[in-house]
């Protein structure tokens, strides 16, 4: 209480600073610059670089209202208003791919949540600590494999002739299929394949909440003779719901980002019904087909969503936990 | 003693036990398809494309290495895939560190913007196409500089590795100051000590992204060699079988489109694995310090 008022006191004292005259604020300016350029010129490469990298292609992004051409540049060309808007939402192909996003994200959020707690849960039970230790090596694996790794082995094991899938299949009598050509395989075999790369490393913010519980609970627990069990849904559950609460957070402020670059490698047009997202349509329009304007709209419609989505969920968090996420 | 045999019933035993069972089977299951990938490297051609290969390796030949290992391209590659991953590395580390530290000083002038200034780029992003032609107007599509430079700051490291200055003990920096030293003094002789945990994380997760990364390197590069592994790999699935002069030697040789693309996959997941043990040492840590930050 008393350190509360001590810091107000502080801040009193840094405001209350007695009022300057101009010249002495350009004074006490040159003087701090003398002092400290050091740390501008340390500042100076992460701004310049954020400003070329970053915040320019943000500068860019008005060809979205603009009717680009490569010839005349991003500012020289003609303004159109919101017409490249209007012709995706009548396109059926982008109006597919937002719902894809939003489905397949759902997918992610009721599959791929629970997974890494679930899993954290039951390394919290593994009694052999070698075991444990293994099981985590090796479950945390998969997050450093790249994507095209992953879609090699994925396009290998689903593949009609070739893959262990089918081959596994036979064994029980089952015709053949060519999964990676089927609308209606897609999505399990996307969702799928995120949670065998992401529970087992997601779980490790949720083993750090466990470790952070007080131990006198499970203490106090064992006394009153509660089972393992028990002591798992009435205490440890319990305890890390907060960090659950902000990790579904963070997950529903990042809907729109669905990894597309699985998609890219795995897709094909027989399967653009179910994969396509938006992210995929804003490659194919633009990178591939050269209508820059349309799919840099088609972009920032989903940066402005994802944007009011992350702005949320942090305020979301910041209300419910007390800390902000940055 | 008694106590800590009390401390586990019959049931919690059963429970215990159930549990590494079912993690021993999610451990399996996540490792099973890098054991299948590998037999597929190390099988016969036939038996690879006919769907032999389940566990182990059928009709096991090296075929499929030689192929792949005499291929000047999957070395091309693979040296650029070095040269991004160290020259990256080392871009970013040089942008970040200095950046971290000014943004852990108290006494920078608009210390809440600059820091929102950074934040904000993980909130909003302009997305694909006008990063694409902003790379285009700056002249550096099909370059090696382009893919160093151009991903070289990612404010989430930043953040992480500002946190960790910002709290580190106050007392080794003022008795630096009191010996004369400079911000540059400082970050170099008590600030980079101190944070080794720190920095290591950051550079192996920079090592790892840049050695995994793909998508840019597809879009920006045109050049066959200049590309890095990664889109090597991704042409041999996606076009090998469509390559006439390729599958005109299928017949007359003991690898197929499966096997050689097993054996690309685990030429390149070799070096992961070699570093693997160390990014683990870190990486726990790493990612609970970038998290939450009050």
């Amino acid at each position: 209480m008393s350190s509360e008022k001590d810091k107000q006191h502080g801040h009193a004292a840094v405001r209350a600073r007695p009022k300057r005259s101009l010249k002495d604020k350009l004074g006490w300016f040159s003087d701090h610059i003398r002092n400290e350029w050091q740390i501008y010129l340390m500042l100076l490469p992460t701004v310049v670089w954020m400003i070329v990298f970053l915040y320019k292609p943000m500068y860019g992004l008005q060809i979205a209202f603009k009717d680009y051409s490569i010839f005349r540049g991003v500012a020289a060309s003609p303004w159109v208003g919101w017409e490249h808007f209007g012709t995706l939402f009548s396109n059926d192909q982008f109006l597919r791919a937002v719902s894809n996003t939003i489905k397949i994200s759902a997918l992610n959020l009721l599959f791929g949540f629970p997974a890494p707690i679930i899993l954290a849960l039951m390394f919290n039970e593994v009694l052999h600590a070698v075991y444990k230790r293994t099981a985590q090596t090796i479950v945390y694996l998969p997050h450093f494999i790249s994507t095209v790794i992953i879609a090699g082995i994925v396009t290998t094991a689903f593949s009609p002739t070739a893959g262990v899938v089918n081959t596994v299949m036979g064994w029980f009598g089952l015709d053949s299929i060519y999964f990676l050509t089927r609308p209606e395989w897609f999505r399990p075999i996307f969702v799928g394949t995120g949670i065998w790369q992401e529970a087992g490393f997601g779980s490790i913010v949720f083993l750090a909440a466990i470790a952070g519980v007080n131990p006198s609970l499970y203490e106090s627990a064992v006394v009153d003779g509660a089972s393992r069990w028990q002591m798992m849904w009435k205490i440890t559950i319990p305890s890390i719901l907060p960090t659950i609460i902000i990790m579904l957070i963070i997950r529903i402020g990042s809907i729109m980002e669905v990894s597309f670059e699985l998609i890219i490698l795995l897709y094909q047009p027989a399967t653009w019904s179910t994969a396509d997202v938006v992210n995929t349509f804003v490659y194919r329009q633009g990178l591939q087909s050269g209508q820059y304007d349309m799919a840099a709209a088609a972009g920032l419609f989903n940066a402005a969503v994802a944007f009011v989505l992350v702005m949320t969920a942090n305020t979301l968090s910041r209300r419910y936990s007390r800390t902000s996420l940055w | 003693m008694a106590m800590s045999m009390n401390l586990y019933s019959r049931g919690d035993k059963i429970f215990a036990v159930a549990t590494s069972i079912l993690i021993g089977m999610f451990t399996v299951a996540t490792l099973y398809p890098f054991i299948y990938i590998a037999a597929v490297s190390f099988s016969g051609g036939f038996a690879a494309a006919a769907g032999k290969v389940v566990l182990t390796p059928v009709d096991s030949t090296l075929a499929a290495y030689k192929y792949v290992l005499s291929e000047p391209k999957f070395w091309m590659s693979y040296r650029n895939t070095f040269i991004y991953t160290i020259g990256g590395t080392i871009m970013s580390l040089l942008i970040i560190i200095p950046g971290a530290y000014a943004l852990s000083r108290p006494q920078l002038i608009g210390r809440r913007f600059w820091n929102l200034f950074v934040a904000f780029t993980l909130w909003f992003n302009a997305g694909l196409i006008p990063f694409f032609l902003n790379m285009r107007d700056l002249n550096l599509l099909d370059s090696y500089i382009g893919i160093i430079i151009g991903f070289a700051v990612n404010a989430f490291n930043l953040i992480l590795l500002r946190n960790f200055f910002e709290a580190l003990p106050q007392s080794f920096e003022e008795a630096a100051r009191m010996d004369g030293a400079n911000d540059f003094q400082i970050l170099w002789k008590v600030y980079l000590p101190l944070s080794k945990p720190a920095i290591a994380t950051i550079t192996l997760f920079c090592i790892v992204s840049r050695w995994n990364g793909f998508f840019w390197a597809m879009v920006l590069l045109q050049s066959e060699e200049k590309i890095p592994l990664q889109v090597f790999l991704r042409h041999t699935i996606a076009f090998l079988s469509d390559d006439q002069e390729f599958t005109a030697t299928l017949s007359t040789q003991a690898y197929s489109v499966e096997s050689v693309t097993g054996a690309i996959i685990v030429c390149s997941i070799i070096p992961v694995l070699i570093v693997y043990p160390f990014i683990q040492k870190y990486f726990e840590k790493g990612i609970l310090l970038g998290g939450v930050k009050e």
